[in-house]
């Protein structure tokens, strides 16, 4: 039996003592739950009392009413966002304070109980909080083990070449066994699925290169006063290629030669992920932008494009190591999710800063702010 | 004589390779096989389909899809059996896997294989989970 700790704020002794009688003898138990779980029940008269309690001891459950002699609820909520405390808060609460709910929602709070309750009505609210916590725990548990495996770069690295190898594999071994038969015509499809993947193995090498020379560059980078439009323009002639097949039309803004003291190979690096993302992301016909200038004591790289975009939550995920937004558009397009890393771990070497605008259906902008003081 | 039922198996994994061609090696094993490529799309058959048996891949679109959509079955038909087939191994020095007693116990499929594993291999494992 697991135990959960449950603090009740509210400055009524009745109610606290409600809440002491109704889950006295109540458990909470699911299918997927290992053990079933009841509840201590501790009491805090007021807000104060309960912000005492909460920086001594581990709470999981706090049921909180706003109304308090001293300070009220929802500040008593707001410590426990500034602490980022693992405990789920319901607030207790009248139906009438539409406002105060709006509010506490925001805050984090995750239920409402109403008052008065009844027996049923709180149990009910318990255990879907139980179930809530139980959810949330085993996810951040798995969330640990998942940070600690991203650090292990070699290993999701050998994942990522593993995969497209298997899927060769396999092909090929349909082939040898003749499971389509005996017309190669028969076989087209999985040749070319084939050679995809081959694409997108030969993608992640060169990716895999730029990467190790970031590791190890440290000693063999040169730094030297470049012009960044000249750079620009290069890169985007060694993507006509590309983009023609794709009939996307790339256009270069800029005023003056911008000159910046970096490591050409790095700038290129850059340049080129931002490019051929913004075509390879791109929609049949569209077109990208590359605009730079200067803003302040900042050279500003900005490449926009009229692409498929990205939700607001993918965007924060964009610059991890081996992340790839994995959508319906994005299924047939080959990436090996170190591009956009390795942009970033560059950027970072120059203290520049980089700034995703996107709109799903309508296309990102990728904003480099690169500093020229200390040039 | 009655024909027997051809036995159902939910393959899920995000690798669409992959699944092309599991869905024909293990139709070719005799059974029927129903795919999915996201754990959205597995979850939406599997509140309208019972499975047989189910093999997921450990990570798809984030690391603990194959754990959850293991603990979503398990919870909806607990007797259904669980394979979760992982690429990456202990070959690496690394733990994709669920290795110890502890996350096993947690985990609750009913096997853990390397996505490596010959077919015949897999077939006698799932012959065995499905008590053929």
């Amino acid at each position: 039996m697991g135990k959960l700790r449950l603090l009740v704020v509210d400055d009524e002794p009745g109610i606290r003592s409600g809440v002491l009688r109704i889950l006295e003898n109540f458990s909470v138990s699911y299918p997927f739950m290992d053990e079933d779980f009841d509840f201590d029940v501790v009491e805090a008269p007021t807000g104060e009392d309960a912000i005492d309690l909460l920086t001594k001891h581990d709470f999981d459950i706090v049921l909180l009413d706003n109304k308090l002699p001293g300070i009220q609820g929802i500040e008593v909520l707001e410590y426990i966002n500034n602490k980022q405390l693992d405990v789920v808060v319901v607030m207790i609460t009248s139906y009438a304070s539409l406002d105060l709910a709006v509010k506490a929602t925001r805050k984090g709070a995750y239920d409402f109980v109403p008052k008065p309750f009844t027996p049923k009505e709180l149990r009910a609210t318990i255990e879907t909080i139980t179930k809530q916590l139980f959810l949330r725990r085993m996810t951040q548990k798995l969330n640990v083990e998942g940070r600690q495996i991203r650090f292990q770069f070699l290993s999701v690295l050998s994942h990522e070449l593993k995969a497209p190898l298997n899927a060769i594999e396999g092909y090929l071994k349909m082939m040898q066994e003749k499971k389509l038969g005996e017309y190669i015509a028969d076989y087209m499809e999985i040749i070319d699925r084939s050679l995809f993947r081959v694409q997108g193995m030969r993608n992640l090498i060169l990716d895999m290169l730029d990467f190790t020379r970031i590791e190890s560059g440290k000693k063999s980078r040169n730094i030297e006063s470049i012009m960044l439009c000249e750079i620009a323009q290069q890169c985007i002639d060694s993507f006509q290629p590309l983009s023609i097949q794709k009939g996307i039309d790339i256009y270069l803004n800029c005023g003056a030669k911008l000159p910046i003291k970096a490591d050409r190979k790095e700038i290129e690096i850059v340049l080129n992920n931002l490019i051929s993302n913004a075509i390879k992301y791109n929609k049949e016909g569209g077109r990208v932008d590359l605009s730079l200038g200067i803003e302040g004591n900042h050279a500003v790289i900005r490449v926009d494009d009229t692409g498929i975009g990205m939700k607001a939550e993918d965007v924060d995920k964009l610059f991890e190591d081996f992340v790839r937004i994995k959508t319906e558009e994005t299924k047939n397009i080959s990436g090996s999710g170190l591009g956009l890393s390795i942009v970033k771990k560059i950027l970072d070497m120059y203290e520049a800063r980089i700034m995703v605008e996107s709109t799903p259906g309508q296309g990102s902008s990728f904003i480099v702010y690169f500093p020229l003081d200390n040039q | 004589m009655l024909k027997k039922e051809k036995k159902t198996i939910l393959i899920v994994d995000d690798d669409s390779d992959y699944l092309f061609q599991m869905k024909s090696a293990i139709q070719d094993m005799g059974f029927e096989v129903i795919q999915a490529e996201t754990q959205k799309e597995a979850e939406s058959i599997i509140e309208r389909t019972r499975p047989d048996l189910a093999i997921l891949d450990l990570m798809m679109e984030s690391h603990d899809t194959g754990f959850i959509l293991c603990h979503k079955i398990k919870n909806k038909y607990p007797e259904v059996p669980i394979i979760i087939a992982s690429a990456v191994t202990a070959e690496t020095g690394m733990i994709f896997d669920v290795n110890t007693q502890e996350d096993q116990d947690w985990i609750k499929a009913d096997l853990f294989l390397d996505k490596g594993i010959r077919l015949d291999q897999l077939h006698k494992e799932i012959n065995k989970l499905l008590k053929l």
